[in-house]
């Protein structure tokens, strides 16, 4: 290998931050001049810590990694796993590992932190745990099969989230806080109190102001914690989570320069005192401050790639403020959240001990500036007081109005108040100016914002924040953001949608009629036909083959079949789980032969039969039908396929029955319309071989049930889909898919796949999960009653077509003369016709 | 979609069929939408797509059958709409809209559909001579 002229850069540590650095490499182009040796002593590798909790919410190992396993050998960059470093040689310029010694012109430090447990007596035994890797989460989860009740000793923001997590496990659990209230560090005595309340309102028992002597033996549980005046707790389960600890003893033992209370002395380039060692992330002290949050990692990082690389950026520091959900809980703190580093500051304060609801002001001496701010309850004003404090920005004449309820929606500060510099997305480092630069590019809409700049794509916290900016930004380049569907309807389609249901409107002429915009002939057109066509069959759910359907129509719906390039159409029957008995294999190759169609297996497993011409659809449907096909709606925007793979009846892994599932959602689901196709896909176990987690709907079995993933999409945009419920019955799978569907009918936009609807949903996921699955806007029922109004209202529509002479005059090429159209010329290859 | 239309040897536009030619009856034809017809001409057989739009100002209409970007005879299964004032029919394939009236299409100057006059004489189709 020609590596002499290459430098070695090894990197110990594969979390977050170092995984970053890797990708900075990566995508800076940074190998070509160097080789880059990566040592985890995790077994896995890296994975999102920040949502490590999902972890016991069926999201795996797999579904957590930051990337997919052969990024790394892809690139060219070796990844040792499971090998920690021991020891480094400074002098010698080597690393050194258990199986071996390498030698490096560059070495990061990405070791970022451990969890610290208190020296209590008794606290290495057995069920003692702490709570910061997969593998920690493995033995929570083991230990918690045989416990009822589980302890988390610190009542900081990890030690709630394990709280949690111990809950989700089904024990009965407790914090225990040394200081007099929780999460000491962001809230005050007030927001502690408020934020106490709400915890114990969860069955989350809150001990302040316990200091831990030792742990023994228990009595009816398998622990007893002493306190200080000699109470006691018993316990089966404890997970210490009393503060984090920067893992700089590589760094202390080789004598580079350490912080007097931990952590790795860096300075603006991420050297540390030898210049030709890096430290990145939680282990490194910059100005006397260490950094437990991903985004100043990811900052680091950047700068790391530029000291590696010859640049000049340097790390300024960071802002540590956080917005959080804890147990359902919003707490929020901003900067100077308890105005003790700021002499003269004022104080401004709401309580709203009924809605339990806590806002703090820091403001500065002479009421302009906003120094910092305390959220307990609400973080509703949270990204606008962000945005003053970030920005420095003159505060209004009463400040107080901005943590007052208000009658209306909150004082959002608007999108052109903020300056360029203004940081809309800290995990990207987006800043209101790269956003105006990449509108200025041509990014049209809030998707293609978010791909180009990657805003909102992190944690997703800045998402609303991140929408009112583009959509300013996009009003003041004068892009029309009139949500109008075309020029007959000042309505969005979701608008159009509820005054079709409310109203009871069944026909697009009355719907014009009433609600059409003034000034036009009233007869519509390409966008808005097809559009009301599919909302009034997701309502009605008549068949598009009547009168006053027919005109609202594409082509493809207007026939019942695929119009091809050359005038010509497929016909697709439908399939359902792609079971198929031999009998209707023989007539699909009868029909194809009779009328000279090409045959092609789809993707979505069901048989696509080519180059029908049109006075030729009603025999060939005659036929189908007779043989018991019915249509398969491959030209609709509606359901297409359920994929699945073959499952417990043939297969030695699956744990359920597959393509019996598949065949049962199918037969429901079939003539839904919808904004966009749908396809699903349902695996009979975790080797998913049905590629579920590529669908609108992805079913995968488990154990104990299904596993629902929502929003995937295959295509041009591939994305994964998301995890969305777990062990599901068969009766709560249908519930929830048709919640979800109908869901989706109703609110995205025409033409809009479940991906791209996902991705503008605000609120994302969560907010997903609470309108289908905890029911928050109450209409669950609703939908669910619209479903079924579809189900029994299934007809099929080739099978009602051509026993309608009237509607089977519209197949024929021309009303005057049944000779073929002349035009449509074929030749043949590999044995089948094709067009010429 | 970027297809470029295929440009045609200039029709006159509104070109008179030889002599008055029923093409088909009112039954034949679907209200708000189109159907495609034969049409003998001088110069050999031609297809047409009649759209019918019944109430309307102008309730019938005669214009090319054959799209000029996909090479297919596919506009008489078009959409039937208005934009800005013009009754036009969209093109299946892709998408471009035509004015019903004189054939011209609204996205591309270069490109005239040729146009004929239809009417009814009680329940036929006429084009006129
Ligand atoms: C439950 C939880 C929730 C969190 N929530 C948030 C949040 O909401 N927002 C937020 O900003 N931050 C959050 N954090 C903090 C965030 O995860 C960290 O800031 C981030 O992971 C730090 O990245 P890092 O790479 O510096 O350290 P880590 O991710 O800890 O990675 C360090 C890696 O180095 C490895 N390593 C250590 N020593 C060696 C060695 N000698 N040889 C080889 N490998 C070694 C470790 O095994 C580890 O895998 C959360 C953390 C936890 C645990
Ligand atoms: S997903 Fe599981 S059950 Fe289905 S075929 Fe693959 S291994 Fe078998």
């Amino acid at each position: 290998m020609s590596t002499t002229s290459k430098r070695n850069v090894v990197i110990i540590g594969n979390g977050m931050v170092g995984h970053h650095l890797v990708e900075q490499l990566v995508e800076n182009g940074a190998l070509a001049q160097m080789n880059v040796t990566v040592f985890g002593e995790e077994r896995h590798r890296a994975y999102d810590r920040v949502h490590l909790s999902e972890y016991f919410k069926g999201r795996d190992a797999e579904a957590l990694a930051l990337c997919d396993a052969d990024y790394y050998a892809s690139h060219g960059v070796t990844f040792n796993s499971s090998e920690a470093v021991v020891s480094i040689d400074r002098v010698e310029k080597t690393v050194s590992t258990e199986r071996g010694h390498y030698a490096y012109d560059h070495l990061v430090l990405a070791t970022g932190s451990y969890p610290f447990v208190p020296p209590i007596p008794g606290n290495d035994r057995e069920g003692c745990l702490v709570y910061r890797t997969l593998d920690d989460l493995d033995a929570i989860r083991d230990a918690a099969q045989s416990a009822a009740t589980g302890v988390v000793v610190g009542g900081g923001l990890l030690g709630l989230e394990a709280a949690n997590a111990l809950r989700g496990l089904n024990l009965e659990t407790a914090v225990i806080e040394f200081a007099p209230r929780l999460m000491p560090m962001q809230v005050d005595a007030e927001g502690g109190e408020l934020l106490r309340e709400k915890i114990e309102a969860l069955g989350v028992q809150v001990l302040t102001e316990r200091a831990t002597q030792r742990i023994e033996d228990g009595e009816a549980s398998r622990h007893r914690m002493v306190f200080q005046d000699d109470k006691i707790l018993e316990t089966d389960l404890i997970v210490f989570s009393a503060g984090i600890r920067p893992r700089d003893q590589l760094a202390r033992e080789c004598g580079l320069e350490v912080g007097e209370r931990g952590g790795v002395v860096i300075n603006d380039q991420c050297q540390t005192s030898d210049p030709a060692i890096l430290a990145i992330g939680e282990v490194a002290l910059w100005s006397k401050s260490i950094f437990g949050l991903v985004a100043p990692g990811y900052q680091m990082a950047k700068t790391a790639l530029s000291t590696l690389t010859g640049g000049d950026t340097s790390f300024a520091g960071a802002d540590m403020s956080t917005k959080l959900k804890l147990l359902g809980v919003d707490v929020g703190s901003i900067g100077d959240a308890h105005g003790n580093q700021n002499p003269g500051a004022r104080m401004f304060r709401y309580l709203d001990p009924l809605t339990q609801i806590y806002r703090k002001m820091v403001v500065s001496s002479d009421g302009k500036k906003l120094l910092g701010a305390m959220l307990v309850g609400d973080n509703s004003v949270y990204d606008t007081l962000l945005q003053y404090y970030a920005n420095g920005i003159e505060l209004p004449k009463e400040p107080a109005s901005l943590i007052l309820p208000q009658s209306g929606a909150a004082p959002a500060l608007g999108p052109d108040a903020l300056p360029e510099t203004a940081m809309i997305c800290s995990c990207h480092n987006v800043t209101k100016a790269s956003i105006c630069a990449a509108i200025d590019a041509g990014a049209s809409d809030l998707g293609a914002v978010k791909s180009d700049t990657r805003a909102s794509t992190g944690c997703g916290g800045c998402a609303s924040l991140l929408k009112s900016v583009v959509d300013h930004e996009l009003a003041a380049r004068g892009v029309a953001v009139d949500k109008s569907i075309c020029e007959h309807f000042q309505h969005t389609r979701q608008e159009l949608y509820d005054i079709v249901r409310v109203e009871g409107i069944k026909t697009f002429s009355e719907l014009i009629e009433k609600h059409g915009a003034s000034g036009t002939h009233h007869l519509g057109c390409d966008i808005c036909k097809p559009a009301v066509g599919s909302i009034l069959a997701s309502c009605f759910n008549e068949p598009i083959t009547d009168a006053a359907h027919i005109p609202l129509q594409d082509t493809n719906d207007t026939f019942m079949a695929n119009m091809q390039k050359n005038g010509t159409y497929s016909v697709v029957p439908r399939i359902a789980g792609g079971e198929i008995t031999p009998d209707k294999l023989v007539v699909l190759g009868q029909v194809a032969q009779k009328y000279g169609l090409y045959s092609k297996i789809t993707g979505g497993q069901r048989i696509d039969l080519f180059g029908a011409r049109l006075e030729d659809l009603p025999d060939i449907w005659g036929e189908l039908i007779a043989a018991g096909f019915e249509t398969g709606h491959a030209y609709g925007k509606s359901l297409r396929t359920v994929k699945s793979c073959v499952g417990s009846t043939w297969c030695r892994y699956g744990v359920q029955d597959s393509v019996g599932m598949a065949i049962k959602l199918e037969n429901r689901y079939k003539g839904l319309r919808a904004p966009h196709k749908i396809k699903f896909g349902v695996s009979g176990c975790t080797r998913e071989c049905a590629e579920a987690q590529s669908k609108d709907i992805g079913i995968i079995a488990t154990e104990n049930g299904w596993n629902l993933y929502v929003c995937g999409n295959g295509g041009m945009r591939p994305r994964h889909a998301e995890l969305f419920a777990t062990d599901l019955d068969d009766e709560a799978l249908y519930r929830t898919i048709d919640r979800f569907l109908m869901f989706y009918v109703r609110t995205a936009d025409r033409l809009q796949r479940t991906s791209v609807w996902r991705e503008n949903l605000e609120g994302g996921l969560n907010y997903l999960k609470e309108v289908i699955l905890d029911d928050s806007l109450g209409m669950g029922k609703e939908l669910e009653r619209q479903m079924q109004t579809v189900v029994d209202n299934y007809q099929c529509e080739w099978a009602g077509a051509i026993s309608d002479p009237d509607k089977l005059k519209r197949f024929r090429s021309y009303v005057n003369d049944s000779r073929p159209n002349p035009s449509i010329i074929m030749t043949s290859e590999r044995g089948q016709l094709r067009p010429a | 979609m970027t297809a470029t239309a295929m440009k045609h040897a200039p029709f006159t536009q509104s070109r008179k069929a030889p002599t008055g030619q029923k093409l088909c009856s009112r039954t034949d034809l679907v209200a708000f939408s189109g159907v495609a017809a034969w049409l003998e001409t001088s110069q050999g057989a031609k297809q047409i797509a009649l759209f019918y739009l019944p109430g309307h100002e102008r309730e019938l209409y005669a214009i090319d059958h054959h799209d000029p970007f996909s090479n297919a005879n596919v506009i008489a299964h078009g959409i039937v709409g208005d934009i800005k004032g013009a009754t036009v029919v969209a093109s299946p394939l892709y998408k471009q809209h035509f004015r019903l009236e004189d054939g011209q299409c609204l996205e591309d100057e270069s490109v005239k559909l040729p146009t004929w006059k239809v009417s009814f004489k009680g329940a036929d189709v006429w084009i006129e001579g």
